[in-house]
């Protein structure tokens, strides 16, 4: 019942602006993910709308009511914290009920509720335990079952899995995900594991420096990042970027790249006819490269320097030019380093850049 | 090789031991002594040789110590003054504390050395203009105006010490309680309270002991009201020899029994409020 609202929100440590003017909208339900590296200002901007941090301008909303001066008890929101903030004088069973009873709820509802939340993430042996008797993992979960006990409108979720070991990271991942079909409840979840944003989010906004850059279903933030600096965050490894030139022939524009010729989508052809002469950067992820027997269309020179078999597939480092590009080919496919190869690159799957502002070009013009 | 190795860390042992040994032995000796003289017969007193054993065992001079006038009196007023002390100091200072340990304000490293510098300056040139103060506030030769001295001179030491104690609770602890229903109030005394009673209590009885002990002020600020040190400096100096030693075990006695309880928590209180 409760969607959110950023409106201009701004909030500034000292010299560092650590939310510079952010507007986000979040619907009702939706799993949200903030995603973006260290200190780009996911924690600060979760604060604000939890009101542990006062904004210095702007707006919040939850639902449709302003939140901007209420206390955090007063926005019927649940958070689960990076540190999980478990307190450790309460068992298991008090720390889940600690916000029920803030609420005096009678004492039976309590026992339902907290029974309910403890099996929903399998800490119904845990009750009597204190939190020094639990594994890191434990923990987190009662961090978790904490929030959900609240039935709030609005879950918050500050990197939950990041103290966790890789394995029951993956595990609690998927936890997470199912946790959130089941409850529903409108969740923003900030993270800087870009596999965790994919998989967890029904969109994602990439931040930087405080500020959000791109905010869009995980498919297309992977498919079509906004600039240079979302292609380079998201995906491992990361989308690579060929620098190069645009030539227009005959109305028709090309990007020069070495002495290859690389042909945009028929959708791009209009927005870079305008743009003859001009730096460009070819980005492309390292699945939309292929190996290519001859010289053909859209084909560029390039020599294996390093193949790493890694299961599933080969990850190729190839030297393009002066550039470095990863390239990642079928697990079967013969290939050996210091072989002169050719590349091949995927037309539709090219995000074309402007080379001086790193931001993408778009096909509507 | 391995025998001069493991020589060397025999040699090393015997230091640190030694070392120990010595160290109690220069605080536990003149305990011991006063202990033994304190009950011992008057005559055992001034002995020559000394016998290092109880084979004179009185408790003579403690109980004419003890029953002797304004001895009882004063006790009492250390008690109260002591109490009071711990309560105001208690009070007072925590918060401050808390402030200390929660917010980065304006000038609070200043106010940080502020309190060492307090700690610093000697009490003995206040001694008149205090005594002229507290004579017209009509506070002189009160247990309140003492306490109200002790509280004064506690407040350093009370602050930085539950600065330290605070610290040690996670902030996000407190703001976890806030999200879940808490306000600050609230969440200081369900969450941050529980996880610092041992420490605070700590505290508590260290201020207990530093009023309980302290003489100077004491003893300016007051004439006939007398806490226990100041009655026993002012009554026993020119009491025979067996006596003041009564008076000093009588006055040690706290001060060891307290802070034998509290032996494990003083580590906790000088360790670091760095942030
Ligand atoms: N309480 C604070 N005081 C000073 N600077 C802060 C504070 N909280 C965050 N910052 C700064 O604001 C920026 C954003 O921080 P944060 O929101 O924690 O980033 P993230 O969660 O994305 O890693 C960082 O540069 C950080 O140093
Ligand atoms: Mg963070």
């Amino acid at each position: 019942m409760a969607g959110i609202q950023f409106q201009s929100i701004r909030k500034i440590f000292g010299k560092t602006i650590a939310a510079n003017d952010v507007s986000l909208e979040i619907k009702n339900g939706e799993f949200m993910v903030l995603l973006g590296p260290s200190g780009c200002g996911k924690t600060t901007l979760l604060r604000c709308l939890a009101g542990l941090e006062r904004v210095d301008g702007g707006r919040v909303f939850i639902g449709d009511r302003d939140v901007t001066d209420l206390a955090p008890r007063d926005r019927k929101i649940a958070m689960v914290f990076q540190s999980y903030a478990v307190f450790p004088h309460l068992t298991v069973f008090d720390n889940i009920a600690f916000g029920l009873q803030m609420q005096n709820r009678p004492r039976d509802e309590i026992k339902r509720r907290v029974e309910e939340s403890a099996r929903m993430l399998e800490l119904s042996d845990y009750l009597k335990r204190y939190p020094a008797q639990l594994s890191g993992g434990q923990r987190q979960r009662v961090a978790v079952a904490r929030a959900i006990v609240m039935q709030a409108a609005v879950l918050l979720m500050d990197e939950p899995l990041s103290n966790l070991d890789a394995l029951l990271r993956l595990q609690m991942r998927a936890e997470l995900k199912r946790l959130h079909s089941d409850i529903k409840a409108t969740t923003i979840y900030v993270t800087h594991d870009q596999v965790e944003a994919l998989s967890l989010g029904d969109r994602i906004a990439v931040m930087q420096n405080g500020r959000i850059v791109q905010c869009d279903a995980p498919m297309n933030i992977y498919d079509y990042p906004a600039n240079k600096f979302v292609g380079g965050f998201i995906g491992t490894p990361p989308m690579n970027f060929l620098p190069g030139v645009v030539r227009v022939n005959d109305g028709k524009p090309v990007a020069v790249v070495g002495e290859s010729q690389i042909a945009p989508s028929a959708a791009l052809a209009s927005a870079l006819s305008a743009k003859n002469g001009q730096p460009i950067l070819l980005g492309i992820r390292p699945e939309n490269l292929a190996l290519a027997p001859s010289q053909q269309a859209n084909t560029i020179r390039a020599r294996v320097r390093v193949v790493e078999p890694l299961g599933s597939h080969k990850l190729l480092t190839m030297q393009v030019g002066s550039e470095i590009s990863k390239v990642s080919v079928a697990p079967d496919q013969r290939v050996a380093p210091d072989e002169d190869v050719w590349l091949h690159f995927d037309p539709e799957k090219i995000r074309w850049m402007d080379a001086a502002s790193g931001e993408a070009i778009s096909s509507i013009v | 090789m391995k025998s001069s190795l493991s020589r060397r860390h025999i040699f090393n042992q015997i230091f640190l031991y030694s070392a120990a040994i010595l160290l109690a032995l220069w605080t536990l000796a003149p305990l011991y002594l006063i202990a033994l003289a304190a009950f011992s017969t008057k005559e055992a007193v001034f002995q020559w040789p000394k016998l290092f054993l109880p084979t004179a065992f009185s408790t003579e001079t403690m109980a004419f110590f003890v029953s002797s006038t304004g001895v009882l009196d004063s006790v009492w007023n250390s008690v109260v003054v002591a109490l009071v002390t711990v309560a105001a100091s208690l009070i007072l200072g925590a918060p401050g504390g808390y402030a200390l340990a929660r917010f980065r304000f304006r000038g609070r490293d200043a106010i940080q050395l502020g309190f060492l510098v307090s700690k610093m300056f000697p009490t003995a040139i206040l001694s008149v203009p205090l005594a002229v103060a507290f004579l017209q506030m009509d506070l002189y030769d009160t247990i309140w105006g003492v306490a109200l001295m002790h509280t004064a001179m506690a407040l350093p030491f009370v602050i930085i010490v539950t600065a330290g104690i605070f610290v040690g609770v996670p902030r996000d602890l407190e703001e976890a309680a806030q999200t879940l229903g808490c306000n600050r109030l609230q969440a200081f005394l369900r969450v941050v309270a529980p996880l610092t009673i041992p420490g605070l209590a700590a505290a508590a009885i260290f201020t207990f002991v530093l009023s309980w002990n302290e003489v100077f002020a004491a003893t300016i600020l007051t004439l006939r009201n007398r806490t226990l040190p100041a009655q026993v400096l002012s009554g026993l100096s020119g009491s025979p020899l067996y006596y003041r030693y009564a008076g000093g075990f009588f006055m040690i006695l706290p001060a060891v029994v307290f802070i034998f309880a509290i032996r494990k928590y003083l580590l906790n209180m000088w360790g670091n409020i760095v942030r």
